[in-house]
């Protein structure tokens, strides 16, 4: 058992890598427009990331 | 009116005044770049966003403009003095856009608060889960304390962070002397973790880590749903096109015109006032005549005529032609402000409710604790083992802690304020769907509400084509709302040159045609005087020839999409209906006949408001249905209130509910789907409670283990939320605009938008 002790921090670092990613979608606007992502994938030349919001 | 050039250079400063506007509502952001939000309702598709992305981004001065599909917004950035010619660069590619207040549309601090939560706690859980599993699964006693302090160090961030809400809350209420739904949560949790710690360093067998975390993780899911659908009522109704203007072209004593906001207007300044603003403060009329329409202010549908010296409140509408005013208050102490403080003081329906899920609440924590204090001092005495006593009485704690009931209320209302959404109409908060469930008297405003705003024009007696034409060749020269409605009956009839046309503020219209003098206007003056019949006093509105009556009109109050249907349809509903109007009796009485309805007409603001607040009195549930600032203090008396999208700024801000289509057979039904969600609430409290019925033996006597506890904590979740999503599927057969299915596909984030 104690030889397979090296996948509790490894499934922990997923885990904090999944909760981080979020943490930067969230950050950068991404689930303002999710009706508007879903057309802008269809044109081609339009892929900056959305407006930030000036604080 | 000799011409009308003064009318045309006021209206080039109309259009000044709206570029100033833009500059007004514009937010400076970093570098010298201004920010302007624009709600652009016409946002449908992918190509729509290219599209306006492309042409505002080719105006000078703008740096960026993103459009954003889910909201209909427009966001631009832009440099320089004056702002970049936005909304008619929009209207000449065929979108409608309004000015979107900034502060609106500001990013909520508490929902990201709240996402970030979820997500620790989410993450937490899971991680917690899978240490749990492998200790349940009978890991040696080394490893399981080793997991177990895994699991303590995951939990104890996750708890002073995401716990925070909940913590904070229920610190609040409880320094008030109060109990809500999150006495009890907090209590559990912290007693779990506590529990849980020390055991884990006694070496015990089992810590309830997951349990304290994945309580948590649920119970915000129900936290943010909640806060979603409040938010989206807000961004939606903060969207709709403000009323009230921002500010207004002051003519400065040495000549000079200035745009100023009305907060900076000072009593005895000149304002000019183009055809179709609002007046911004209490103010007289020093020169020109109008016609304004008071029907937002007092509720009366038709337009009154304003000369020299006639006194305007705040907020009425000049409909013809420009106006210079004195203002005679500032716009703390107009009109407005003054429905502001009745408002106030009419305060009471809302205050006194206290929320389903408080009252169950205040009922379900004190019988908790007590259970859970009668458990310890039970065992105490039978077995004497204090580790043993404590270990069982928070089992209670956990078992009972109020999981589903904190999932029971906020998962109803979200799916019914999606389904409320669908059909056009907002809620702002849960309690008003509670309260909207109760109603059984509903009490409209004519003006704007039954009605639509526009008056309507009927021909009374016969008329020809011919003289129906004249009279519409005739009105189209005025812009008075009565010509415009007159204009619409002739649209397919050849065009009639006259010689000569004139309008006489106030009258009418004068036109000559060879020898002849045709007059459409005020029956007293299209006669002018000398042959006056009954019939010619009674109309509103008179075409003469050369002194004869030729034909009549009047003025009827068109009635807006679906009343009929809508009063109809209340009834079966079992509520009784009524009109409570501003506008004169003969008017009101002629829509409460067409719907069968009793009326109360000539109500000042006040009236209103001691009307609404006897009906309560009585014992009746009022739901106020008005649009105007004068029914603002009774929306704000009433149980609940409803107005429409058009309504005043005032008038939607002191409404629960807003609907944003015409037609009102919104009102039955919202009340409807309130009625449908109050008893799936009502289920799910039942459903809550069985499954403490069916736990709570069992952890009092000492047989509930973390894995029990987990999965029935889950289960019960489940069982409501399930529940609260049948409310997508219900009443489906009585509109063919729904989507029955799609509440079933919506994942979190999907609420999210």
């Amino acid at each position: 058992m104690i030889d397979f002790f090296f996948l509790v921090p490894i499934a922990i670092g997923l885990g904090l890598a999944g909760l981080a990613s979020f943490m930067w979608t969230l950050k950068n606007d991404q689930y303002d427009d999710l009706e508007g992502a879903a057309e802008r994938i269809l044109f081609g030349n339009n892929d900056q990331p959305g407006l930030r919001d000036w604080d | 009116m000799s011409c009308c050039a003064p009318g045309a250079e006021l209206y080039l400063y109309q259009a000044r005044a709206a570029q100033d506007e833009i500059a007004l509502a514009s937010r400076r952001v970093h570098d010298g770049l201004r920010q302007t939000d624009l709600s652009v309702p016409d946002i449908r598709c992918g190509a729509c966003l290219q599209q306006i992305e492309a042409s505002l981004t080719k105006l000078d001065g703008v740096a960026s403009a993103r459009a954003n599909l889910s909201a209909r917004r427009v966001t631009v950035l832009w440099r320089g003095d004056a702002p970049p010619p936005l909304i008619s660069t929009l209207q000449a590619i065929g979108y409608q856009a309004h000015l979107h207040d900034i502060a609106a549309a500001k990013k909520d601090p508490m929902m990201s608060q709240l996402l970030r939560a979820l997500a620790i706690a989410g993450f937490a859980s899971s991680n917690i889960m899978l240490l749990s599993v492998s200790v349940w699964a009978g890991a040696e006693p080394a490893t399981r304390d080793l997991f177990h302090w895994i699991s303590a160090l995951i939990a104890l961030p996750t708890l002073v962070y995401s716990g925070r809400v909940f913590f904070l809350s229920a610190w609040r209420s409880l320094r008030h002397g109060r109990t809500n739904m999150d006495v009890p949560i907090s209590i559990g949790v912290l007693l779990t973790f506590g529990m849980s710690v020390y055991e884990t360093i006694h070496h015990g067998p089992y810590a309830y880590f997951d349990a304290a975390v994945s309580l948590l993780f649920v119970l915000l899911i129900g936290r943010t749903l909640d806060h979603v659908m409040r938010e989206r009522a807000r961004q939606a109704i903060g969207g709709l096109a403000r009323l009230s203007p921002r500010g207004a072209l002051v003519l400065q004593r040495d000549g000079t015109r200035t745009y100023l906001p009305v907060d900076e207007i000072e009593p005895g300044m000149t304002i000019l006032l183009a055809a179709g603003e609002r007046i911004p403060v209490d103010a007289r009329v020093v020169k020109g005549a109008s016609e304004i329409d008071h029907s937002l202010v007092t509720g009366e549908s038709a337009p009154r005529s304003a000369r020299a010296g006639t006194e305007l409140q705040a907020g009425v509408l000049n409909l013809t032609e420009p106006l210079t005013i004195v203002a005679t208050s500032t716009a703390k102490q107009s009109f407005l402000a003054e429905m502001m403080r009745m408002m106030e003081a009419a305060e009471g329906g809302r205050s006194a409710y206290r929320q389903v899920a408080d009252r169950a609440a205040r009922l379900y924590a004190p019988l908790v604790h007590s259970l859970a204090f009668l458990t310890f001092a039970g065992w105490m005495i039978a077995s004497g083992d204090a580790h043993f006593a404590i270990t069982t009485a928070i089992a209670v704690l956990i078992v009972t802690c109020p999981c589903a009931l904190g999932l029971a209320v906020p998962m109803v209302h979200v799916v019914a304020a999606r389904r409320l959404f669908e059909k056009g109409i907002m809620v702002k908060d849960g309690s008003a769907m509670e309260r909207l469930a109760d109603v059984d008297t509903v009490i409209f405003d004519k003006t704007g509400t039954l009605t639509s705003a526009q008056p309507r024009l009927s021909v009374k007696g016969n008329a020809d084509a011919d003289t129906l034409a004249l009279a519409a060749a005739m009105a189209m020269h005025s812009r008075h709302p009565y010509s415009q409605a007159l204009a619409a009956l002739g649209h397919d009839a050849r065009p009639i040159t006259f010689d000569a046309v004139s309008e006489h503020p106030g009258n009418g219209i004068e036109a000559r045609l060879g020898n002849d003098v045709y007059r459409l206007g005020r029956p007293d003056w299209a006669t002018a005087g000398r042959f006056l019949s009954d019939a010619d006093c009674d109309a509103t509105i008179t075409l003469t020839i050369n002194g004869n009556g030729l034909v009549r009109f009047d003025l009827d109050d068109q009635l807006r999409a679906g009343a009929a249907e809508a009063v109809i349809e209340l009834w079966r509903l079992g509520a009784f209906v009524e009109i409570l109007s501003g506008d004169r009796d003969a008017r009101v009485q002629r829509v409460a006949r067409q719907l069968g309805l009793t009326w109360v007409a000539d109500a000042l603001p006040a009236d209103k408001v001691r009307h609404v607040k006897a009906f309560r009195q009585a014992g009746n549930k009022v739901l106020m249905v008005g649009d105007g600032l004068n029914d603002a203090p009774a929306l704000r008396a009433a149980d609940v209130s409803i107005a429409p999208a058009s309504a005043s700024d005032i008038g939607r801000n002191a409404a629960d509910l807003v609907f944003l289509r015409e037609s009102l057979e919104a009102i039955p039904q919202a009340i409807a789907i309130a009625r449908a969600a109050g008893a799936l609430v009502r289920q799910n409290f039942a459903l809550a409670v069985i499954y403490n019925v069916v736990a709570i033996p069992l952890a009092v006597v000492g047989a509930v283990n973390p894995l029990l506890a987990a999965i029935a904590m889950s289960l019960s979740s489940i069982t409501v939320v399930v529940n609260a999503i049948r409310l997508g599927g219900q009443t489906s057969t009585r509109s063919p605009r729904q989507r029955p299915l799609e509440m079933k596909h919506q994942s979190l984030l999907g609420a999210l938008r």
